[in-house]
Protein backbone atom coordinates (compact mmCIF):
# COMPACT_ATOMS: atom_id res chain seq x y z
CA UNK A 1 0.00 0.00 0.00
CA UNK A 2 2.83 2.71 0.57
CA UNK A 3 4.88 1.00 -2.68
CA UNK A 4 5.65 3.98 -4.75
CA UNK A 5 6.83 2.92 -7.81
CA UNK A 6 4.79 2.97 -11.05
CA UNK A 7 4.91 -0.16 -13.64
CA UNK A 8 4.79 0.97 -17.20
CA UNK A 9 4.57 -1.35 -19.69
CA UNK A 10 6.44 -0.30 -23.27
CA UNK A 11 5.28 -1.47 -26.57
CA UNK A 12 8.44 -4.12 -26.76
CA UNK A 13 6.72 -6.19 -23.99
CA UNK A 14 8.90 -5.09 -20.94
CA UNK A 15 8.00 -3.66 -17.69
CA UNK A 16 9.65 -0.49 -16.33
CA UNK A 17 9.08 0.21 -12.72
CA UNK A 18 9.21 3.63 -12.00
CA UNK A 19 9.36 5.46 -8.73
CA UNK A 20 6.88 8.03 -8.24
CA UNK A 21 8.07 11.80 -6.63
CA UNK A 22 6.15 11.96 -3.47
CA UNK A 23 5.34 15.49 -2.01
CA UNK A 24 8.29 16.63 0.09
CA UNK A 25 10.44 16.63 -2.70
CA UNK A 26 8.38 17.84 -5.53
CA UNK A 27 7.32 20.75 -2.70
CA UNK A 28 11.29 21.01 -2.29
CA UNK A 29 11.68 21.27 -6.20
CA UNK A 30 8.74 23.84 -6.40
CA UNK A 31 9.96 26.32 -3.79
CA UNK A 32 13.71 26.19 -5.08
CA UNK A 33 11.80 26.95 -8.48
CA UNK A 34 10.16 29.97 -7.21
CA UNK A 35 13.20 30.91 -5.51
CA UNK A 36 15.28 31.47 -9.35
CA UNK A 37 12.47 33.17 -10.62
CA UNK A 38 11.98 35.83 -7.72
CA UNK A 39 15.76 36.08 -8.30
CA UNK A 40 15.66 36.33 -12.07
CA UNK A 41 12.99 38.61 -11.88
CA UNK A 42 14.77 41.13 -9.29
CA UNK A 43 17.81 40.78 -11.99
CA UNK A 44 15.42 41.79 -14.73
CA UNK A 45 14.28 44.31 -12.79
CA UNK A 46 17.39 45.70 -12.06
CA UNK A 47 18.12 45.84 -16.13
CA UNK A 48 15.11 47.02 -17.08
CA UNK A 49 15.11 50.03 -14.83
CA UNK A 50 17.28 52.13 -17.03
CA UNK A 51 14.70 52.14 -19.93
CA UNK A 52 12.35 54.21 -18.30
CA UNK A 53 8.40 53.13 -19.24
CA UNK A 54 9.37 50.96 -21.94
CA UNK A 55 11.42 48.96 -19.44
CA UNK A 56 8.25 48.39 -17.15
CA UNK A 57 6.56 47.46 -19.57
CA UNK A 58 9.30 44.77 -20.90
CA UNK A 59 9.31 43.86 -16.95
CA UNK A 60 5.52 43.25 -17.58
CA UNK A 61 6.14 40.89 -20.18
CA UNK A 62 9.01 39.27 -18.85
CA UNK A 63 7.26 38.48 -15.67
CA UNK A 64 3.91 37.60 -17.25
CA UNK A 65 6.36 34.90 -19.57
CA UNK A 66 8.61 33.80 -15.95
CA UNK A 67 5.29 33.64 -13.96
CA UNK A 68 3.37 30.68 -16.34
CA UNK A 69 6.27 29.58 -18.79
CA UNK A 70 9.46 28.83 -17.09
CA UNK A 71 8.42 25.47 -15.53
CA UNK A 72 7.21 24.76 -19.35
CA UNK A 73 9.81 25.84 -21.40
CA UNK A 74 12.25 24.08 -19.05
CA UNK A 75 10.07 20.96 -19.04
CA UNK A 76 9.70 20.42 -22.87
CA UNK A 77 13.76 21.85 -23.77
CA UNK A 78 15.61 20.10 -20.35
CA UNK A 79 13.70 16.29 -20.55
CA UNK A 80 11.54 17.24 -18.24
CA UNK A 81 13.18 18.58 -15.55
CA UNK A 82 13.10 22.61 -14.21
CA UNK A 83 15.92 23.25 -12.46
CA UNK A 84 14.49 22.34 -9.11
CA UNK A 85 13.22 19.31 -10.06
CA UNK A 86 16.69 18.43 -11.31
CA UNK A 87 18.31 19.77 -7.81
CA UNK A 88 15.79 17.16 -6.16
CA UNK A 89 16.71 14.16 -8.82
CA UNK A 90 12.94 14.20 -10.19
CA UNK A 91 11.30 14.71 -13.55
CA UNK A 92 8.21 15.23 -15.48
CA UNK A 93 7.06 12.10 -17.65
CA UNK A 94 3.58 11.44 -19.59
CA UNK A 95 1.92 8.86 -18.41
CA UNK A 96 3.19 6.16 -20.42
CA UNK A 97 6.49 7.01 -19.85
CA UNK A 98 7.69 9.26 -22.74
CA UNK A 99 9.00 12.40 -22.34
CA UNK A 100 6.81 15.21 -21.60
CA UNK A 101 4.99 17.49 -25.37
CA UNK A 102 3.92 20.80 -25.30
CA UNK A 103 0.57 20.09 -24.66
CA UNK A 104 0.94 18.43 -21.52
CA UNK A 105 3.03 20.67 -20.23
CA UNK A 106 1.04 23.85 -20.95
CA UNK A 107 -2.09 21.84 -19.61
CA UNK A 108 -0.24 20.69 -16.57
CA UNK A 109 1.58 24.47 -15.85
CA UNK A 110 -1.89 26.58 -16.40
CA UNK A 111 -3.82 24.71 -13.97
CA UNK A 112 -1.02 25.39 -11.12
CA UNK A 113 -3.35 27.76 -10.44
CA UNK A 114 -5.94 26.14 -9.67
CA UNK A 115 -4.01 23.58 -7.24
CA UNK A 116 -3.20 26.53 -5.30
CA UNK A 117 -6.70 26.87 -4.68
CA UNK A 118 -8.23 27.58 -1.70
CA UNK A 119 -5.02 28.73 -0.57
CA UNK A 120 -1.23 27.40 -0.32
CA UNK A 121 -1.88 24.39 -2.70
CA UNK A 122 -4.45 23.00 -0.88
CA UNK A 123 -6.61 21.27 -3.36
CA UNK A 124 -3.33 20.34 -5.24
CA UNK A 125 -2.19 18.77 -1.86
CA UNK A 126 -5.25 17.15 -1.49
CA UNK A 127 -5.29 15.29 -4.31
CA UNK A 128 -1.60 14.40 -3.90
CA UNK A 129 -2.41 12.42 -0.94
CA UNK A 130 -5.49 10.67 -2.58
CA UNK A 131 -3.85 10.02 -5.56
CA UNK A 132 -2.14 6.48 -5.53
CA UNK A 133 0.69 8.25 -7.92
CA UNK A 134 0.73 11.45 -5.89
CA UNK A 135 -0.48 13.75 -8.76
CA UNK A 136 -1.67 17.05 -8.55
CA UNK A 137 -4.79 18.42 -10.45
CA UNK A 138 -2.22 19.83 -13.16
CA UNK A 139 -0.82 16.34 -13.53
CA UNK A 140 -4.56 14.37 -13.32
CA UNK A 141 -5.70 16.97 -16.94
CA UNK A 142 -2.67 16.70 -18.40
CA UNK A 143 -2.03 12.75 -17.91
CA UNK A 144 1.64 13.57 -16.47
CA UNK A 145 3.35 11.76 -13.91
CA UNK A 146 6.40 13.04 -11.64
CA UNK A 147 8.92 10.70 -10.78
CA UNK A 148 12.30 9.87 -9.35
CA UNK A 149 14.88 9.78 -12.30
CA UNK A 150 17.27 7.09 -12.54
CA UNK A 151 20.82 6.42 -11.85
CA UNK A 152 23.19 4.34 -13.57
CA UNK A 153 24.73 1.80 -10.78
CA UNK A 154 28.08 0.66 -12.60
CA UNK A 155 29.55 -1.32 -9.53
CA UNK A 156 30.79 -3.98 -10.54
CA UNK A 157 31.92 -6.88 -8.62
CA UNK A 158 35.47 -7.43 -7.51
CA UNK A 159 37.81 -9.54 -9.43
CA UNK A 160 40.44 -10.57 -6.54
CA UNK A 161 38.42 -13.92 -5.57
CA UNK A 162 37.13 -17.02 -7.02
CA UNK A 163 34.04 -18.81 -6.94
CA UNK A 164 32.74 -21.68 -4.22
CA UNK A 165 30.05 -23.37 -4.69
CA UNK A 166 27.40 -23.35 -1.61
CA UNK A 167 27.34 -27.19 0.14
CA UNK A 168 23.30 -27.25 -0.65
CA UNK A 169 21.20 -25.65 -3.65
CA UNK A 170 19.99 -22.64 -3.05
CA UNK A 171 16.35 -21.21 -4.13
CA UNK A 172 16.53 -18.25 -6.51
CA UNK A 173 15.23 -15.93 -4.02
CA UNK A 174 18.50 -16.87 -1.56
CA UNK A 175 20.69 -16.55 -4.78
CA UNK A 176 19.98 -13.47 -5.31
CA UNK A 177 20.23 -12.47 -1.87
CA UNK A 178 23.98 -13.61 -1.61
CA UNK A 179 24.33 -11.83 -5.11
CA UNK A 180 23.02 -8.51 -3.84
CA UNK A 181 24.74 -8.56 -1.14
CA UNK A 182 27.89 -9.30 -2.50
CA UNK A 183 27.39 -6.25 -4.94
CA UNK A 184 26.85 -3.72 -2.50
CA UNK A 185 29.07 -4.78 -0.59
CA UNK A 186 31.46 -2.42 -1.25
CA UNK A 187 29.46 0.12 -0.65
CA UNK A 188 29.34 -0.56 3.32
CA UNK A 189 31.95 -0.24 5.81
CA UNK A 190 34.06 -3.97 6.20
CA UNK A 191 32.34 -4.03 9.85
CA UNK A 192 29.11 -3.39 8.79
CA UNK A 193 29.32 -6.22 5.91
CA UNK A 194 31.16 -9.08 8.09
CA UNK A 195 28.22 -8.11 10.93
CA UNK A 196 25.53 -8.76 8.07
CA UNK A 197 27.08 -11.84 7.11
CA UNK A 198 27.63 -12.88 10.56
CA UNK A 199 24.09 -13.90 10.73
CA UNK A 200 24.49 -16.27 7.78
CA UNK A 201 27.67 -17.71 10.02
CA UNK A 202 26.00 -20.79 11.75
CA UNK A 203 25.17 -21.86 7.82
CA UNK A 204 28.46 -20.86 6.32
CA UNK A 205 29.89 -22.83 8.70
CA UNK A 206 30.28 -26.02 6.51
CA UNK A 207 32.44 -24.17 4.11
CA UNK A 208 34.49 -22.66 6.10
CA UNK A 209 36.41 -25.75 7.68
CA UNK A 210 38.55 -25.86 4.66
CA UNK A 211 39.57 -22.26 4.96
CA UNK A 212 39.48 -21.52 8.11
CA UNK A 213 41.23 -17.75 7.68
CA UNK A 214 38.21 -17.15 5.81
CA UNK A 215 35.82 -13.81 7.26
CA UNK A 216 31.83 -14.77 6.69
CA UNK A 217 31.50 -11.53 4.49
CA UNK A 218 34.57 -13.14 1.83
CA UNK A 219 33.05 -16.16 1.38
CA UNK A 220 29.76 -15.25 0.71
CA UNK A 221 31.19 -13.23 -1.94
CA UNK A 222 33.32 -15.74 -3.18
CA UNK A 223 29.58 -17.67 -3.22
CA UNK A 224 28.21 -14.93 -5.54
CA UNK A 225 30.94 -15.42 -7.41
CA UNK A 226 29.99 -18.63 -8.58
CA UNK A 227 26.69 -18.11 -8.57
CA UNK A 228 26.70 -15.60 -11.23
CA UNK A 229 28.75 -18.06 -13.24
CA UNK A 230 32.26 -18.19 -12.49
CA UNK A 231 33.95 -21.77 -11.89
CA UNK B 1 23.49 -19.73 -18.97
CA UNK B 2 24.71 -17.89 -15.64
CA UNK B 3 25.24 -14.14 -14.69
CA UNK B 4 28.42 -13.98 -15.77
CA UNK B 5 28.21 -15.18 -18.97
CA UNK B 6 25.19 -13.38 -19.75
CA UNK B 7 26.78 -9.92 -18.92
CA UNK B 8 29.95 -11.03 -21.26
CA UNK B 9 27.93 -11.70 -23.86
CA UNK B 10 26.00 -8.94 -24.08
CA UNK B 11 27.53 -5.90 -22.59
CA UNK B 12 29.36 -5.14 -25.51
CA UNK B 13 25.87 -3.99 -27.15
CA UNK B 14 24.53 -2.17 -24.00
CA UNK B 15 27.44 -0.10 -24.03
CA UNK B 16 27.41 0.41 -27.80
CA UNK B 17 23.53 1.54 -26.85
CA UNK B 18 24.08 3.40 -23.89
CA UNK B 19 26.38 5.83 -26.30
CA UNK B 20 23.42 5.74 -28.83
CA UNK B 21 21.53 7.26 -25.79
CA UNK B 22 23.42 9.35 -24.93
CA UNK B 23 23.84 11.02 -28.61
CA UNK B 24 19.87 10.80 -29.23
CA UNK B 25 19.92 12.88 -25.66
CA UNK B 26 22.02 15.71 -26.27
CA UNK B 27 20.51 15.87 -29.80
CA UNK B 28 18.22 18.91 -30.67
CA UNK B 29 18.18 18.74 -34.25
CA UNK B 30 18.84 16.07 -37.30
CA UNK B 31 22.45 16.32 -38.59
CA UNK B 32 23.87 13.98 -41.18
CA UNK B 33 26.53 12.23 -38.57
CA UNK B 34 24.43 11.81 -36.22
CA UNK B 35 21.67 10.02 -38.01
CA UNK B 36 24.79 7.47 -39.18
CA UNK B 37 26.02 7.30 -35.86
CA UNK B 38 22.26 6.40 -34.44
CA UNK B 39 21.99 3.84 -36.69
CA UNK B 40 20.50 0.57 -35.65
CA UNK B 41 19.26 2.17 -32.56
CA UNK B 42 15.77 0.59 -32.97
CA UNK B 43 17.45 -2.80 -33.17
CA UNK B 44 19.74 -2.25 -30.14
CA UNK B 45 16.88 -1.00 -28.02
CA UNK B 46 14.55 -4.05 -28.44
CA UNK B 47 17.95 -6.06 -27.88
CA UNK B 48 17.67 -4.21 -24.50
CA UNK B 49 14.19 -4.80 -23.99
CA UNK B 50 14.83 -8.50 -24.88
CA UNK B 51 17.89 -8.63 -22.19
CA UNK B 52 15.92 -6.75 -19.81
CA UNK B 53 13.61 -9.57 -19.66
CA UNK B 54 15.51 -12.66 -19.86
CA UNK B 55 17.34 -11.05 -16.79
CA UNK B 56 14.40 -10.26 -14.48
CA UNK B 57 13.19 -14.00 -15.91
CA UNK B 58 16.22 -15.87 -14.68
CA UNK B 59 16.14 -13.61 -11.68
CA UNK B 60 19.51 -12.20 -12.66
CA UNK B 61 20.91 -10.17 -9.43
CA UNK B 62 18.93 -6.47 -8.94
CA UNK B 63 21.79 -4.34 -9.36
CA UNK B 64 22.12 -5.92 -13.20
CA UNK B 65 18.32 -5.84 -13.51
CA UNK B 66 17.96 -2.06 -12.48
CA UNK B 67 20.96 -0.70 -15.08
CA UNK B 68 19.19 -2.65 -17.86
CA UNK B 69 15.81 -0.60 -16.81
CA UNK B 70 17.76 2.64 -16.07
CA UNK B 71 18.84 2.00 -19.75
CA UNK B 72 15.19 0.63 -21.17
CA UNK B 73 13.76 3.81 -19.71
CA UNK B 74 16.15 6.60 -21.33
CA UNK B 75 15.51 4.47 -24.57
CA UNK B 76 11.95 4.65 -24.35
CA UNK B 77 12.25 8.20 -23.98
CA UNK B 78 14.64 8.96 -26.76
CA UNK B 79 12.93 6.43 -28.98
CA UNK B 80 9.10 7.43 -28.46
CA UNK B 81 9.22 11.40 -27.89
CA UNK B 82 6.73 13.40 -29.93
CA UNK B 83 8.42 15.99 -32.47
CA UNK B 84 7.34 19.18 -30.50
CA UNK B 85 5.87 21.05 -33.92
CA UNK B 86 3.94 23.46 -32.48
CA UNK B 87 5.92 26.65 -33.67
CA UNK B 88 5.66 25.28 -37.25
CA UNK B 89 2.18 24.73 -36.85
CA UNK B 90 0.77 27.99 -35.31
CA UNK B 91 -0.06 29.43 -38.58
CA UNK B 92 -2.09 26.53 -39.59
CA UNK B 93 -3.65 26.68 -36.02
CA UNK B 94 -4.85 30.12 -36.78
CA UNK B 95 -5.73 29.94 -40.52
CA UNK B 96 -7.93 27.00 -39.69
CA UNK B 97 -7.21 24.90 -36.08
CA UNK B 98 -8.37 27.58 -33.91
CA UNK B 99 -11.95 29.03 -35.73
CA UNK B 100 -12.43 24.78 -36.24
CA UNK B 101 -11.78 23.98 -32.54
CA UNK B 102 -14.18 26.80 -31.97
CA UNK B 103 -16.97 25.39 -33.96
CA UNK B 104 -15.98 21.86 -32.79
CA UNK B 105 -17.21 23.28 -29.01
CA UNK B 106 -19.55 25.54 -29.78
CA UNK B 107 -21.78 24.23 -26.88
CA UNK B 108 -19.02 24.90 -24.25
CA UNK B 109 -18.45 28.73 -26.39
CA UNK B 110 -22.41 29.27 -26.20
CA UNK B 111 -22.54 28.64 -22.50
CA UNK B 112 -19.55 30.20 -21.85
CA UNK B 113 -20.88 33.54 -23.50
CA UNK B 114 -24.09 33.41 -21.04
CA UNK B 115 -22.19 33.39 -18.08
CA UNK B 116 -20.13 36.06 -19.13
CA UNK B 117 -22.93 38.06 -21.19
CA UNK B 118 -25.71 37.57 -19.45
CA UNK B 119 -24.44 39.05 -16.00
CA UNK B 120 -23.34 42.37 -18.46
CA UNK B 121 -26.42 43.12 -19.76
CA UNK B 122 -28.32 42.35 -16.25
CA UNK B 123 -25.87 44.87 -14.44
CA UNK B 124 -26.12 47.07 -16.82
CA UNK B 125 -29.96 47.30 -16.71
CA UNK B 126 -29.65 47.20 -13.29
CA UNK B 127 -27.67 49.93 -13.17
CA UNK B 128 -30.14 52.19 -14.82
CA UNK B 129 -32.78 51.49 -12.36
CA UNK B 130 -30.41 51.52 -9.18
CA UNK B 131 -27.62 53.69 -9.92
CA UNK B 132 -26.25 53.16 -6.00
CA UNK B 133 -25.83 49.23 -6.61
CA UNK B 134 -22.14 50.41 -7.82
CA UNK B 135 -20.68 50.39 -4.76
CA UNK B 136 -22.11 47.22 -3.51
CA UNK B 137 -20.42 45.61 -6.53
CA UNK B 138 -16.43 48.08 -6.56
CA UNK B 139 -15.27 49.85 -4.25
CA UNK B 140 -15.41 53.02 -4.01
CA UNK B 141 -11.95 53.87 -4.45
CA UNK B 142 -11.91 51.91 -7.58
CA UNK B 143 -15.24 53.57 -8.49
CA UNK B 144 -13.28 57.10 -8.60
CA UNK B 145 -10.62 56.03 -10.03
CA UNK B 146 -12.18 54.43 -12.88
CA UNK B 147 -14.70 57.87 -13.16
CA UNK B 148 -11.32 59.87 -13.54
CA UNK B 149 -9.96 57.81 -16.01
CA UNK B 150 -13.08 58.25 -18.33
CA UNK B 151 -13.90 61.65 -17.87
CA UNK B 152 -14.01 63.75 -20.95
CA UNK B 153 -12.65 66.99 -19.14
CA UNK B 154 -9.55 64.99 -17.70
CA UNK B 155 -6.17 66.58 -19.22
CA UNK B 156 -4.86 63.04 -19.89
CA UNK B 157 -7.40 62.52 -22.99
CA UNK B 158 -6.56 65.74 -24.44
CA UNK B 159 -2.82 64.67 -24.60
CA UNK B 160 -1.51 62.05 -26.86
CA UNK B 161 0.14 59.63 -24.89
CA UNK B 162 4.01 58.98 -25.22
CA UNK B 163 5.02 55.47 -27.62
CA UNK B 164 7.05 54.17 -24.06
CA UNK B 165 3.68 54.71 -22.06
CA UNK B 166 1.47 52.94 -24.28
CA UNK B 167 4.27 49.78 -24.15
CA UNK B 168 4.39 50.41 -20.10
CA UNK B 169 0.56 49.71 -20.69
CA UNK B 170 1.15 46.86 -23.70
CA UNK B 171 3.23 44.94 -21.24
CA UNK B 172 0.59 45.40 -18.45
CA UNK B 173 -2.37 44.22 -20.53
CA UNK B 174 -0.60 40.91 -21.62
CA UNK B 175 0.34 39.48 -18.33
CA UNK B 176 -2.91 41.08 -16.81
CA UNK B 177 -5.79 39.77 -19.17
CA UNK B 178 -3.95 36.92 -20.33
CA UNK B 179 -3.94 35.50 -16.63
CA UNK B 180 -7.43 36.46 -16.24
CA UNK B 181 -7.91 33.90 -19.10
CA UNK B 182 -5.82 31.42 -17.48
CA UNK B 183 -7.43 31.33 -14.16
CA UNK B 184 -10.93 31.24 -15.66
CA UNK B 185 -9.44 28.22 -17.62
CA UNK B 186 -7.71 26.24 -14.43
CA UNK B 187 -10.24 27.35 -12.21
CA UNK B 188 -12.88 24.83 -14.62
CA UNK B 189 -11.23 21.67 -12.99
CA UNK B 190 -12.97 22.54 -9.73
CA UNK B 191 -16.60 20.72 -11.48
CA UNK B 192 -16.36 23.98 -13.50
CA UNK B 193 -17.16 26.23 -10.36
CA UNK B 194 -14.01 28.12 -10.96
CA UNK B 195 -14.62 28.99 -14.63
CA UNK B 196 -18.30 29.94 -13.97
CA UNK B 197 -17.43 32.11 -10.91
CA UNK B 198 -14.29 33.99 -13.23
CA UNK B 199 -16.98 34.31 -15.96
CA UNK B 200 -20.07 35.70 -13.62
CA UNK B 201 -17.49 38.15 -11.53
CA UNK B 202 -15.81 39.50 -14.41
CA UNK B 203 -19.30 40.03 -16.10
CA UNK B 204 -21.06 41.18 -13.15
CA UNK B 205 -18.35 43.98 -12.15
CA UNK B 206 -17.82 45.04 -15.87
CA UNK B 207 -21.71 45.70 -16.08
CA UNK B 208 -21.68 47.54 -13.40
CA UNK B 209 -18.90 49.86 -14.43
CA UNK B 210 -20.31 50.00 -17.74
CA UNK B 211 -23.75 51.19 -16.50
CA UNK B 212 -21.80 53.60 -13.77
CA UNK B 213 -20.02 55.51 -16.54
CA UNK B 214 -23.00 55.58 -18.90
CA UNK B 215 -25.51 56.76 -15.42
CA UNK B 216 -22.48 59.58 -15.17
CA UNK B 217 -22.54 60.64 -18.87
CA UNK B 218 -18.92 59.60 -19.62
CA UNK B 219 -19.94 56.97 -22.64
CA UNK B 220 -18.25 58.77 -25.38
CA UNK B 221 -14.87 58.26 -23.75
CA UNK B 222 -15.65 55.11 -22.46
CA UNK B 223 -17.35 52.67 -24.88
CA UNK B 224 -15.49 54.21 -27.64
CA UNK B 225 -12.34 53.14 -25.47
CA UNK B 226 -13.41 49.90 -25.15
CA UNK B 227 -15.49 48.69 -28.44
CA UNK B 228 -11.96 48.14 -30.31
CA UNK B 229 -9.97 45.74 -28.18
CA UNK B 230 -13.37 44.59 -26.16
CA UNK B 231 -14.02 42.31 -29.47
CA UNK B 232 -10.72 40.44 -28.87
CA UNK B 233 -10.20 40.25 -25.12
CA UNK B 234 -13.96 39.58 -24.78
CA UNK B 235 -13.63 36.94 -26.98
CA UNK B 236 -10.65 35.59 -25.53
CA UNK B 237 -11.80 35.46 -22.15
CA UNK B 238 -14.95 33.86 -22.82
CA UNK B 239 -13.04 31.06 -25.25
CA UNK B 240 -10.69 30.22 -22.09
CA UNK B 241 -14.08 30.28 -20.22
CA UNK B 242 -15.45 27.71 -22.66
CA UNK B 243 -11.77 25.75 -22.31
CA UNK B 244 -12.51 25.38 -18.35
CA UNK B 245 -15.93 24.25 -18.78
CA UNK B 246 -14.80 21.45 -21.22
CA UNK B 247 -12.34 19.99 -18.74
CA UNK B 248 -15.05 20.48 -15.75
CA UNK B 249 -17.58 19.19 -17.52
CA UNK B 250 -15.41 15.53 -18.50
CA UNK B 251 -15.11 15.24 -14.42
CA UNK B 252 -18.60 15.49 -14.40
CA UNK B 253 -19.90 13.92 -17.06
CA UNK B 254 -17.11 11.45 -18.82
CA UNK B 255 -19.59 9.40 -20.85
CA UNK B 256 -17.76 5.76 -21.98
CA UNK B 257 -14.60 7.27 -20.66
CA UNK B 258 -13.07 6.48 -17.29
CA UNK B 259 -12.83 9.85 -15.39
CA UNK B 260 -9.44 10.08 -15.56
CA UNK B 261 -9.23 9.26 -19.14
CA UNK B 262 -12.05 11.60 -20.00
CA UNK B 263 -10.33 14.41 -18.06
CA UNK B 264 -6.95 13.98 -19.96
CA UNK B 265 -8.76 13.48 -23.52
CA UNK B 266 -10.98 16.91 -22.41
CA UNK B 267 -7.17 18.84 -21.29
CA UNK B 268 -6.13 17.65 -24.83
CA UNK B 269 -8.88 19.55 -26.32
CA UNK B 270 -9.21 22.00 -24.53
CA UNK B 271 -5.47 23.15 -24.35
CA UNK B 272 -6.07 24.35 -28.00
CA UNK B 273 -9.00 26.85 -26.93
CA UNK B 274 -6.19 28.31 -24.75
CA UNK B 275 -3.82 28.55 -27.40
CA UNK B 276 -6.38 30.59 -29.78
CA UNK B 277 -7.46 32.61 -26.63
CA UNK B 278 -3.76 33.68 -25.97
CA UNK B 279 -3.66 35.19 -29.93
CA UNK B 280 -6.72 36.69 -29.75
CA UNK B 281 -5.87 38.32 -26.01
CA UNK B 282 -1.98 39.20 -27.34
CA UNK B 283 -3.98 41.09 -30.63
CA UNK B 284 -6.43 42.68 -27.59
CA UNK B 285 -3.46 43.50 -25.58
CA UNK B 286 -1.89 45.34 -28.60
CA UNK B 287 -4.95 47.26 -29.56
CA UNK B 288 -6.14 48.02 -26.34
CA UNK B 289 -1.93 49.84 -26.02
CA UNK B 290 -1.79 51.37 -28.93
CA UNK B 291 -5.26 52.36 -30.80
CA UNK B 292 -7.94 52.35 -28.59
CA UNK B 293 -5.87 55.19 -26.11
CA UNK B 294 -4.86 57.11 -29.40
CA UNK B 295 -6.57 60.90 -29.74
CA UNK B 296 -5.67 61.02 -33.17
CA UNK B 297 -9.03 59.94 -34.70
CA UNK B 298 -12.72 60.98 -32.96
CA UNK B 299 -14.73 58.92 -31.35
CA UNK B 300 -16.92 58.29 -34.28
CA UNK B 301 -14.01 56.47 -36.37
CA UNK B 302 -13.52 54.14 -32.93
CA UNK B 303 -16.66 52.86 -33.18
CA UNK B 304 -16.35 52.23 -36.69
CA UNK B 305 -12.96 50.42 -36.50
CA UNK B 306 -14.73 48.97 -33.33
CA UNK B 307 -17.55 47.14 -34.91
CA UNK B 308 -15.58 45.82 -38.02
CA UNK B 309 -13.29 44.16 -35.41
CA UNK B 310 -16.38 42.90 -33.90
CA UNK B 311 -17.45 41.58 -37.22
CA UNK B 312 -13.95 40.37 -38.45
CA UNK B 313 -13.67 38.02 -35.01
CA UNK B 314 -17.35 36.56 -35.37
CA UNK B 315 -16.38 36.15 -39.28
CA UNK B 316 -13.10 34.60 -38.70
CA UNK B 317 -14.32 32.19 -35.97
CA UNK B 318 -17.52 30.77 -37.95
CA UNK B 319 -15.64 31.18 -41.48
CA UNK B 320 -12.45 30.18 -41.29
CA UNK B 321 -10.64 26.59 -41.99
CA UNK B 322 -14.55 25.15 -43.56
CA UNK B 323 -13.82 22.79 -46.41
CA UNK B 324 -11.63 19.97 -47.70
CA UNK B 325 -9.04 21.18 -44.75
CA UNK B 326 -11.27 20.32 -41.79
CA UNK B 327 -11.05 16.70 -42.55
CA UNK B 328 -7.33 16.36 -41.97
CA UNK B 329 -7.39 18.18 -38.79
CA UNK B 330 -9.98 15.90 -37.34
CA UNK B 331 -8.52 12.74 -38.53
CA UNK B 332 -4.66 13.92 -37.01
Amino acid sequence: MLDTTREIEVPEGVELSLATAGLVSRSLAFMLDLLIRAIAIIIVNVILSFLGEFGVGLLFIIAFLVEWFYPVLFEVFNHGQTIGKKAMGIMVINDDGTPIDWSSSIVRNLLRFADFLPALFGFGVLSMLINKDFKRLGDLAAGTLVVHKRKLKDEKLSNDVDGLAPRFPLTLEEQSAVISFAERSNKMSEGRALELASYLSPWIEHGKKEQSNQNDALVLKRMAKWLRGHR
Amino acid sequence: MRQEEFEARYSEQWKKFEVQINLAEALRQNNEPAKNALAGFADNYRQLCYSLSIARERHYSPLLISRLEALAFRGHQSFYQKRLGIFQNIYHFILSGFPQAVRRHANYVWIASGLFYLPIIILFLLMLIFPDLIYMIVDPMTVTQIENMYDPAAERFGTERGSDSDFLMFGHYIRNNIGIAFQTFAGGILLTIGTQFFLLFNGFFFGAIAGHIYNIGYSETFFSFVIGHGAFELTGIVISGAAGLQIGWAVLSPGIYSRKQALVNAGKSAIQLVYGAIFLLLIAAFVEAFWSSTHMVTAQTKYWVGLAFWIIIFAYLTLLGRGKNQKLQVAK
